[in-house]
């Protein structure tokens, strides 16, 4: 046999990393040549930052009042001045970060562990059972995302938990349908049929050779879902429909706003270009992963 | 240990669809002997895989199985699934043409190795470990310790081949079926693989069923040889007969199409082979026969023993 070996010894010491480590690092690589894809990360990261550490990033609690600043413009003790009640409206956005965030987050992990279960079930036994859990997500498809988490909140009742659960269940038909593509097309992979071949049974096939090979799909859909559940969130609590007052949240914030948008429209901007940038920097963070980790360009 | 390893009688695949039913194959027979290498040969289509895939029920749903066949005491397209799972890959183990897709990209192959140790001889995960890296070293690769912890992309074809075979290897199965195992592979690694092959027959006592439609390949390394002509047996004999003294037109046809050397140009067998509907109630290589006559045309030649252990179907054997 004659072809040619390439052993370490051949190649820079660099290169005697584990090849996992030498994978992670060739990922990290592709990421940070996409400066979009990192701008989003670090924002992301940012609003993630700014929820979790509120208590002691925000200048003043959420509620504080400042009897001498209401409607305050912008100044030194007030970056983007007061509301109505002349509470800080920096400190309220941030405070307001942990609604969209906790929203954002479990809502999509809610609707994942919903969708993930159910899109397996269908795209690998197929049959009857896809054909109904396939005309029930048609179904549910049908209705746009906010009317129908709208829908669920309406029927849940309004609070913080109630709409999460809502836009966690809204957003998982959309996700039913994407991991049972993915599975269809896994499930005729020539490993899964060696592996059959070898002795697999149902819960090996499922968990060893398609979940895993489904990840950077999957991982994309959520932070494609996280934004949309960011909006949705401020959709359900501008519609009182979600956070209740006085508990910031930026839909809460955009809700009170109106009443003085002549008068002080800043009060509308800021929240509204928290949620704009938030979503966008997922977006951004999900649009980057998916170039990255698109099997065409990894191998 | 008996002199029979596996038996198949009166094996038939349909394949009924919406689209109407395909006959893959036609009541076929045959046998194989401990560590013995049966060379299953044919044109693409005339259902060898189909042959091979159907005895561990790997087919999909719309394929219907009938005949039998028995491995051991039991018979496999009977047995039910729980059973049928602990032969698959223990005891009788296949390695399937596309080496370059039949690893999973998820894991080291190191760990796709040991799941199969794991899985059906319970070993620990060191104890998996320490045999997969035996495994890779039986199937020659180089440098076993460092490959293992390596992902099936930054390995090379005939090195994922190499995986493959070590994997169906792992539990010493009875049976090693390889469907085409070199077709995908350039013409070095080929002779290496099938050098491999040979040397675990050898070492091993394992049997093969090789699944070519490659004669070169069968006159390197098969004992016997079958070949199939649309699903069924056109002829069976020992390998140094059958390239000695073939008898089916179709066997002369295909070693009509073996480059060889001096020859001016390779010949071919005109047309391809029928897709059927149901079995045909004649010769099924009759209309692409230059001796098919009135009685090839309008009756299914038998198969016969022409001579010891040669078997024919077909009403003008000879050369």
């Amino acid at each position: 046999m004659s072809y040619v070996e390439v052993t370490p010894s051949d190649v820079a010491p660099a290169e005697a990393l584990s090849p996992r480590a030498r994978r992670r690092r060739l990922l990290r690589r592709r990421i940070a040549r996409r400066p979009f894809a990192m701008a989003g990360f670090f924002v992301a990261l940012a609003f993630a930052l700014a929820a979790l550490l509120a208590p002691w990033i925000a200048p003043y609690s959420a509620s504080t009042q400042d009897y001498n600043a209401i409607l305050a413009h912008p100044s030194s003790e007030h970056w983007f001045g007061t509301d109505e009640l002349g509470r800080d409206i920096l400190s309220r956005i941030i405070w307001g970060a942990r609604a969209s965030i906790v929203a954002g987050v479990l809502a999509t992990m809610l609707a994942m562990a919903i969708a993930l279960p159910i899109g397996l079930v269908a795209g690998y036994y197929r049959g009857w059972i896809d054909s109904v859990i396939s005309r029930v997500t048609d179904v549910l498809l049908a209705f746009p995302f906010l009317i129908l988490a709208v829908g669920l909140a309406v029927i849940l009742g309004p609070s913080l938990t109630n709409a999460t659960i809502a836009l966690g269940l809204g957003a998982a038909p959309g996700l039913i349908r994407v991991t049972r593509g993915e599975t269809l097309a896994l499930r005729e992979e020539d490993y899964v049929k060696a592996a059959v071949a070898n002795g697999a049974g149902d819960p090996t096939i499922l968990f060893r050779h398609i979940v895993p090979n489904m990840t950077s799909t999957l991982l994309v859909q959520i932070t494609v879902t996280i934004p949309a559940a960011i909006i949705g969130e401020a959709v359900l609590s501008f519609l009182g429909l979600g956070v209740q007052p006085p508990t910031p949240s930026w839909g809460v914030m955009l809700a009170d706003a109106q009443s003085y948008l002549s008068l002080a429209p800043r009060l509308a901007v800021y929240p509204g270009l928290a949620i704009f940038f938030c979503a966008l920097a997922y977006n951004l963070l999900g649009d980057g992963l998916r170039d990255v980790l698109d099997p065409r360009t990894t191998r | 240990m008996s002199d029979t390893l596996l038996e198949v009688r009166d094996l038939s695949v349909r394949f009924v669809t919406d689209d109407g039913a395909t006959q893959a194959v036609d009541r076929l027979s045959f046998s194989l002997a401990p560590a013995e290498v049966l060379g299953i040969v044919g044109e693409s289509g005339c259902g060898k895989s189909v042959t091979m895939m159907s005895l561990l029920r790997l087919l999909p749903e719309t394929a219907v199985v009938t005949g039998e066949a028995m491995f051991g005491d039991s018979d496999l397209l009977s047995a039910p699934p729980a059973a049928l799972r602990r032969i698959r890959g223990r005891q009788i183990s296949f390695v399937f043409q596309e080496p370059m897709t039949s690893l999973n990209p998820a894991f080291t192959v190191g760990r796709q190795v040991a799941e199969v140790l794991q899985k059906h001889l319970g070993l620990s995960r060191g104890g998996a470990r320490r045999r997969a890296i035996e495994l890779l070293d039986l199937v020659r690769i180089p440098a076993p310790e460092r490959r293992l912890d390596e992902y099936p992309h930054q390995l090379s074809g005939g090195m994922r081949q190499r995986v493959m075979i070590a994997i169906a290897l792992a539990c010493d199965p009875q049976i090693l079926i390889a469907d085409e195992p070199t077709t995908a592979l350039d013409v070095t690694i080929q002779a290496g693989i099938l050098d491999l092959m040979r040397d675990i027959r050898d070492r091993l006592g394992t049997a093969i069923v090789l699944i070519t439609h490659n004669l070169g390949v069968v006159a390197d390394i098969a004992d016997r040889v079958v070949v199939m002509y649309a699903g069924r047996k056109a002829e069976e004999a020992p390998v140094h007969e059958l390239f000695a003294h073939p008898q089916h037109p179709y066997t002369i046809g295909l070693l009509g199409a073996i480059p060889r050397r001096g020859a001016d140009r390779l010949q071919e067998i005109p047309g391809l082979v029928p897709a059927l509907a149901a079995p045909l109630p004649h010769c099924a290589f009759a209309p692409r026969c230059p001796r098919a006559d009135e009685l090839s045309r309008t009756q299914v030649p038998e198969l016969r023993e022409i001579r010891p252990a040669h078997l024919v179907a077909c009403f003008h054997p000879g050369r």
